[in-house]
């Protein structure tokens, strides 16, 4: 939060504590805001705060502990695909949204264990392209698992997923409040994954002030010297695949129940690289920078769509560009920019890894 | 005076070069111990050898009345034995702090669950891992960059952080990997204030050094290898004297370089 205040322009530096404020309302009245361009746009919000998830619990892996994951999207599949197994008609089986999501996030920490233990020697380009590997094989299991035996039901995917239900209230369902005011159940969804974002940047800041957050980063900045203080670094390396699965889990989880609907193609090797530019986009390694990546980055192609067919309408009197087209266009044309213009990211703000309570104010720069 | 580390025997093999062989040596606790030769007679090799990075092909270590495991550095830190590098190596992008927080890494124990709810616990001993941060950075004398990103210190201020560091792991034998190297006068003369004080706090220190003058002052005892092979082994005064280590350093016999 406080790094997240601190990345807004002129107030951040002047007044935190309005920034953060700011920070709030605007997080609290986005769907409200949205809204007003339609019900799609609060969508567009929804997933834009599982891309957040997803830039979170990747940013941990690839930004705190250095370790390059190109397969991240993987575990998104099987959050989401243990949320269809065990809560939709596939199988005939309906847990309750409580007992599915921790097992969502548990079989995906494991599948984390899974990649991380081969991978513990390869560094760089060999462990980026194992990661690959292991994402590719993923979803090519969830194509073709539907025979002999039927897992997955293959490319058709798997539909009609139940919703989330909390305390018996459904979230799918518009929330009526009196006979004329309604809640859209895209607001509740807005809301429930707002609380998901909130607590795991709690979390993961957590981690990043704690000794588990420094022997990563020690263990990225330089492993034989992590070695030779004392850090474990086979045992890191490996909760840090497992944590940062864990929250790719549990916001597969919460797109299997939100969609209603899961198939392989959601998970292909383009959305690994997606959810690794948001990371990189927004700055490496700090939270704050996750966060905007996947803020900007969800919203930019779909901003893009809106304004580029009309635009092009007004312009020529038809369309020159698929939107698809220049999507990918202007995203590689943002990316070469950062690159030249912020080699760092959007928020190249240094993280730290220690409590700024303890801090001594007395020491200078 | 009692023995703190025994080395029995060691050998190391690269391919065809015997970079170690049957190296034996004891330091005695309290004592600053060098271990001295020339260029490739396998100093660090030896370190590397003690500390885990390298798994030895024969012998062992006695340490402290017990056996040290091989090739696991995480383990041999947590029995008592820290280490510098020959070249500085920092953790570049962590302050001077955090680095010095990171070495206290394998005294705390705040696990996953610990953290994400900050319990009394996690936050008292992350309290403990600062304070005992700034304490270590007075020691050596580089408290006032506390919060200066490790990169941008100066080479002997860097020098000093590793020391820092490696004592931030609470060993009871520090070994120091030619830590005066490209040092002046007044730094090596402060380098070795800062050493005689800790061995002043009761930590052994090993030290490889090139720099004659600081090991023959400063050492209690000094071994000198010479193309894997212990040649000598006494106080420095003799050690000084002894035909064999002026033969390896001047050339001749049959090491004719």
């Amino acid at each position: 939060m406080n790094e997240l205040a601190a990345a807004v322009p002129w107030l951040g530096k002047r007044n935190p504590a309005a920034a953060r404020w700011l920070i709030l309302i605007l997080a609290i009245a986005a769907p409200l805001i949205a809204w007003q361009f339609g019900r799609s746009w609060v969508r567009i919000l929804d997933f834009a705060l599982l891309y957040m998830m997803l830039a979170l619990g990747l940013n941990l892996v690839v930004g705190f502990a250095g370790l390059l994951d190109l397969g991240y999207i993987a575990f998104y599949a099987v959050g989401a695909y243990t949320f269809a197994f065990l809560a939709s008609p596939h199988f005939e089986v309906h847990l309750p949204f409580w007992l599915v999501l921790p097992l969502g996030a548990a079989f995906a920490a494991l599948a984390g264990i899974m990649l991380g233990f081969p991978v513990l020697r390869l560094r760089g380009d060999y462990l980026a392209i194992v990661t690959l590997g292991f994402g590719e094989i993923v979803r090519i299991f969830m194509l073709n698992l539907n025979y002999p035996v039927n897992i997955t039901n293959g490319p058709q995917g798997i539909g009609m997923i139940d919703p989330i239900v909390l305390f018996g209230w459904d979230l799918s369902q518009n929330l009526q409040i009196t006979e004329r005011f309604a809640i859209n159940s895209l607001f509740l969804y807005y809301y429930a994954f707002l609380a998901c974002v909130a607590g795991s940047i709690l979390f993961i800041r957590r981690l990043q002030i704690s000794r588990v957050g420094r022997a990563w980063a020690a263990m990225r900045e330089d492993e034989l010297a992590a070695k030779a203080i004392g850090i474990n670094t086979r045992n890191l390396k490996l909760l840090a695949f497992a944590l940062g699965a864990t929250f790719g889990g549990v916001a597969g989880c919460l797109f299997g129940a939100f969609q209603g609907f899961v198939s392989p193609e959601s998970f292909s090797l383009m959305e690994s690289i997606a959810v690794l530019t948001m990371v990189v986009f927004g700055g490496m390694g700090n939270i704050a920078g996750a966060v905007i990546g996947a803020f900007v980055l969800a919203l930019l192609p779909e901003i893009l769509r809106h304004i580029a067919v009309p635009l092009q309408q007004a312009v020529f009197g038809h369309v020159l560009l698929d939107p698809e087209v220049l999507r990918m266009l202007l995203l590689s044309l943002a990316m070469i920019l950062m690159m030249l213009l912020r080699p760092t990211g959007l928020i190249p703000a240094r993280a730290r890894y220690a409590h700024p309570e303890n801090l001594h104010r007395s020491s200078q720069p | 005076m009692k023995t703190l580390l025994e080395a029995r025997g060691i050998g190391k093999r690269f391919g065809g070069l015997q970079a170690l062989a049957d190296v034996s040596l004891t330091i005695r606790e309290g004592e600053v111990y060098g271990l001295i030769g020339p260029n490739g007679a396998g100093k660090t090799t030896f370190f590397n050898v003690l500390t885990g990075a390298y798994t030895p092909d024969g012998g062992g270590f006695a340490f402290d009345g017990g056996e040290l495991p091989t090739g696991k550095p995480h383990r041999v830190v947590a029995r008592g034995i820290a280490r510098t590098f020959q070249n500085i190596r920092l953790f570049r992008e962590l302050t001077a702090l955090e680095n010095v927080m990171a070495g206290h890494h394998i005294r705390t124990r705040a696990g996953i669950w610990g953290i994400l709810i900050q319990n009394r616990h996690t936050r008292e001993e992350e309290r403990e891992t600062t304070e005992r941060a700034y304490e270590l950075l007075r020691y050596v004398g580089i408290e006032r960059f506390a919060d200066t990103v490790s990169r941008h210190l100066s080479y002997g201020d860097q020098r000093r952080l590793e020391i820092a560091r490696a004592l931030a792991t609470e060993p009871r034998l520090l070994a120091l990997d030619e830590p005066a190297a490209g040092m002046n006068a007044t730094e090596t003369g402060r380098l070795k204030a800062l050493i005689e004080q800790i061995r002043g706090d009761g930590v052994t220190v090993l030290l490889i050094e090139h720099d004659v003058k600081l090991v023959m002052g400063l050492c209690d005892r000094v071994a000198v290898l010479d193309f894997g092979r212990k040649i000598a082994e006494d106080v420095p005064a003799v050690v000084q004297r002894d035909e064999a280590v002026i033969k390896a350093y001047l050339g001749g016999g049959k090491h004719a370089h």
